[in-house]
């Protein structure tokens, strides 16, 4: 006989606890206290919708708690898009059941067979016009028990507000300048901290002369730790002007060189590595290829930039310390809090606030430490503490820069009969609270220092890391998957956006798009061709007609397609790029088709396909982290250029609507296929492949001279 | 120090402040005026901008010395929940964000633009708003809501 804990969604079994999910607050309102935090895409209203939903409460009602160590759900870290997957299936089984428990009582009291009794916004009422309600009963309905999954959900047919498109909670607040950043929060008695940190790359302080700073009106305390050291101050400005008085008196070891931008390819292909065999389909009959392609792509290190600069605040009692944080993993940074302190996890509490737009491992975590390191010099007063733009661009980690190669054996006709596709890349995570060393900037700056964490790849059954959609959806008859992970890191990388799935999916899609092209194939007949998942089939089809593909062929317009589905377990995205260009290309129009299973909220998947899908043209239009052979150059918006208004294409997005199918994120499915997308498009429109990112007008130079 | 004066969201201010020190660092600390955010205190991605005598400018980069007698609305000073300017309200009404702390200043340059130019062509109000940087991606809501205000500002 199975548990019935088997049954549970994946949060819900590792936090079966009712109450510690939903609770009964006051007359008329709830608490829904998810793990999972809000990252800037809206995803705590689509939770709120959930728990509306299957409790048949007004949306109005519920109070979305922030998650803590204190009293949330552990639900690891919100990445991945993976929230409404793991934080809205199980708050759908919790308020399942939260919702038949109170049914149970209810029936109790009126004397009514639940069966009978009928829940609207909260009021429970049966036959004879009795009723009472969630708050009338909430104290007799004890919900410390574990979740057993004996509730059932409502049908997709039965749900309100699922497929509505909600507004966001947030929003109102955000327009009003009604403070809800940790950036503007100031609880009495607020300090402020800056961080030293040096311009030449892993550089160690090795002196300092305070003297200068010692005398900023404003300064409280100077802080140093080893090769760490900070200040504390009564206002920002103070802090701003210690800090640079600090900076002048500081002596600094040479650092550590850095590769030659110029050549990643050369630098990722020459560092000694780990290598893996991701996956292997056989030949079922070994067919001479007639010809085999061999082509490299790239991509650079990329930067998270978030218009904001990470920010923490701690605040210390004694020996507990409470730190609040835009991490997006409260248990998870706690974790590695707790190693460099030395402390029971007990004695820290780490609560989530909302930071700038979050696109994976960025500063967030480092900025928690350091705000706990400077905050012990502060007599109990909290401490905030805010990167430099600099500080932001140079010392968070960045994407892992990516070279793939891609061998495809062709028969006489151009089809393909092998294809071998190999990565060299860094890790993609470096995430804290996953190893025994943290993984925190200030743990390898303090006395007695952690060595740097090398970046790993999440395993293949989480999506891989620089491997994620390096294995065709295509029914090619064999391939081999290889990756090689960097086992030296002189550029520090971590969780960006799609880990490698941008990469990957670039090389893979403007391959497929060369192959067609030779064998002069519609490249989305021949992507039809190769698929047998009608989902996947179905995005690319409503993509296609929305775009009119292909529209007829103008000089100095160009179009192309991408497709993917996200992780090859989550959203399936098709995309279709309008470009114009000679030398710098413009991006005009991006059409895309999404099928997410149930789209919770629809104005929000499209939201985040949108975003996805501008921020993906930036990356390929514009960014690279750039470096000399000493330092990030990069370090401000001239250096390390975005998208802006005048640049950003029309984007229009079709939602495939499957309200019986489980919902999965959409927040990473368009990078990839718009990636692609927009390469096809440049070779349609100039005849070269670009299969360098990011495609500026010197790489279109370099593939016209290459060509010819 | 001398006393500086100037107007802030419609009242009168007169306090003494180091005349180099930055507008952003008087607003957001002895002010406590929160909706203007840092980003990169160079001036260079619109997230503090507030208007000053109708033009959207970086407060990070706008000395105390520069606002002198000048009328300075922040975020704070467009409107409230109670009464929204139209463009708070077109905000809401197409979810123009994602996470956000742009908002602040895309709605101070959006607010300007229409001080000076009540009907603006999409082309404008890109072109108004190309100081102003978001990285979520949410430019074409945040077009749109502009477009949106306008016309209802227009609207008899």
């Amino acid at each position: 006989m199975t548990s019935p804990a088997q049954k549970l969604p994946v949060s819900l079994a590792a936090n079966p606890r009712l109450s510690s999910w939903v609770r009964f607050t006051g007359e008329g309102r709830l608490a829904i206290s998810p793990g999972k935090v809000e990252i800037g895409q809206g995803i705590v209203t689509a939770l709120a919708q959930i728990a509306a939903d299957e409790l048949d409460v007004d949306i109005g009602r519920i109070e979305m708690i922030r998650a803590s160590t204190a009293t949330s759900p552990n639900e690891g870290v919100t990445s991945g898009s993976l929230s409404t997957q793991q934080s809205g299936r199980a708050l759908r089984h919790v308020c399942a059941e939260v919702r038949q428990r109170f049914l149970a009582a209810a029936s109790e009291r009126l004397g009514i067979d639940a069966a009978s009794l009928n829940v609207d916004d909260g009021t429970i009422s049966g036959p004879g016009n009795v009723r009472t309600s969630y708050w009338e009963l909430a104290g007799e309905v004890s919900l410390d028990h574990e979740a057993t999954a004996a509730a059932t959900p409502k049908s997709a047919m039965k749900r309100a507000l699922a497929g509505r498109s909600v507004p966001r909670v947030d929003i109102p607040d955000k327009v009003f300048a009604r403070p809800r950043f940790i950036h503007d929060c100031a609880p009495p008695g607020l300090l402020h901290g800056r961080v030293l940190r040096p311009d030449v790359s892993r550089a160690k302080l090795i002196a300092l002369d305070e003297t200068a700073a010692r005398a900023v009106p404003g300064l409280l305390a100077i802080v140093r730790d080893g090769g760490f050291a900070g200040v504390v101050a009564d206002s920002e400005a103070a802090a701003d002007a210690a800090l640079k008085a600090l900076r002048e008196g500081a002596t600094w070891s040479a650092g550590e060189p850095l590769p030659d931008e110029d050549d990643i390819a050369g630098f990722l292909k020459s560092q000694p590595v780990e290598t893996t065999i991701i996956d292997a389909r056989p030949a079922t009959a070994a067919r001479e290829p007639a010809q085999t392609l061999r082509r490299q792509y790239t991509r650079p290190y990329i930067a998270h930039a978030s218009i904001a600069p990470s920010c923490a605040m701690a605040k210390w009692d004694v020996d507990h310390v409470h730190v609040w944080t835009h991490s997006q993993g409260v248990y998870l940074l706690r974790a590695d809090l707790a190693i460099v302190l030395k402390l029971p996890a007990e004695n820290i509490v780490v609560e989530h606030m909302e930071g700038a737009g979050c696109y994976g491992h960025n500063a967030a975590d480092d900025v928690a430490l350091d705000a706990v390191l400077l905050a012990r010099a502060a007599g109990g007063r909290p401490v905030r503490v805010q990167w430099s733009r600099h500080d932001e661009m140079s010392h968070a980690p960045f994407g892992a820069a990516m070279a793939i190669e891609i061998e495809a054996d062709l028969d006489a006709d151009n089809e393909i009969v092998g294809w071998r596709h190999a990565i060299w890349s860094n890790g993609h995570a470096a995430r804290p609270g996953r190893a025994a060393q943290p993984a925190l900037l200030a743990a390898t700056e303090i006395e007695n220092p952690h060595p740097r964490m090398i970046s790993t790849n999440p395993p293949a059954a989480n999506g891989g890391g620089g491997d994620r959609n390096s294995v065709p959806l295509y029914d090619f008859p064999a391939w081999t998957i290889t990756s090689h992970r960097l086992l030296t890191m002189p550029v520090r990388t971590s969780a960006l956006r799609t880990l490698g799935a941008q990469g990957n999916v670039f090389a893979i899609e403007s391959l497929i798009d060369e192959i067609a092209s030779l064998r002069g194939e519609d490249p989305i007949a021949f992507r039809l061709r190769h698929l047998r998942d009608e989902r996947a089939k179905d995005v690319i089809r409503a993509a296609a007609r929305r775009a009119q593909w292909k529209p007829q062929k103008q000089a100095g317009i160009g179009h192309g397609a991408g497709f993917a589905r996200y992780k090859n377990t989550g959203a399936y995205c098709a995309a279709i790029a309008e470009i114009e260009g000679a030398d710098d290309i413009r991006v005009n129009r991006l059409t895309l088709a999404i099928d997410v299973g149930e789209a919770i909220n629809p104005d929000g998947v499209i939201n985040q396909i949108e975003g996805g899908a501008i921020q993906a043209t930036s990356w390929v239009l514009k960014e690279r982290v750039r470096f000399d052979r000493t330092r990030i150059t990069s370090a401000t918006w001239t250096d390390y250029p975005i998208l802006t208004f005048g640049e950003v294409p029309a984007v229009d997005v079709e939602i495939i609507q499957r309200p019986e199918i489980e919902p999965v994120g959409a927040g990473e499915a368009a990078h990839g296929p718009v990636t692609a997308a927009i390469a096809n498009a440049v070779f349609d429109c100039l005849g070269v492949r670009v299969r360098d990112l990011p495609i500026t007008r010197d790489r279109i130079i370099a593939a016209m001279e290459l060509a010819s | 120090m001398p006393s500086l004066q100037f107007r802030l969201n419609g009242a009168a201010i007169a306090l003494d402040a180091d005349p180099d020190q930055m507008l952003l660092d008087v607003l957001r600390g002895r002010l406590g005026i929160t909706g203007p955010h840092f980003g990169c205190g160079a001036g260079e991605c619109g997230a503090c901008h507030v208007m000053v005598d109708d033009r959207a400018m970086a407060s990070c980069d706008m000395p105390m010395w520069s606002v002198e007698n000048k009328d300075v609305v922040t975020l704070e000073g467009l409107g409230t929940a109670e009464r929204p300017h139209p463009l708070q309200r077109a905000f809401i009404s197409e979810q123009a964000m994602q996470c956000g702390y742009c908002v602040a200043g895309i709605l101070i340059s959006a607010a300007a633009l229409l001080k000076r130019n009540p009907s603006p062509t999409e082309a404008e109000v890109r072109a108004a708003l190309d100081r102003d940087l978001c990285r979520c991606g949410s430019h074409n809501r945040m077009v749109r809501a502009v477009l949106r205000a306008a016309s209802e500002m227009a609207a008899p």
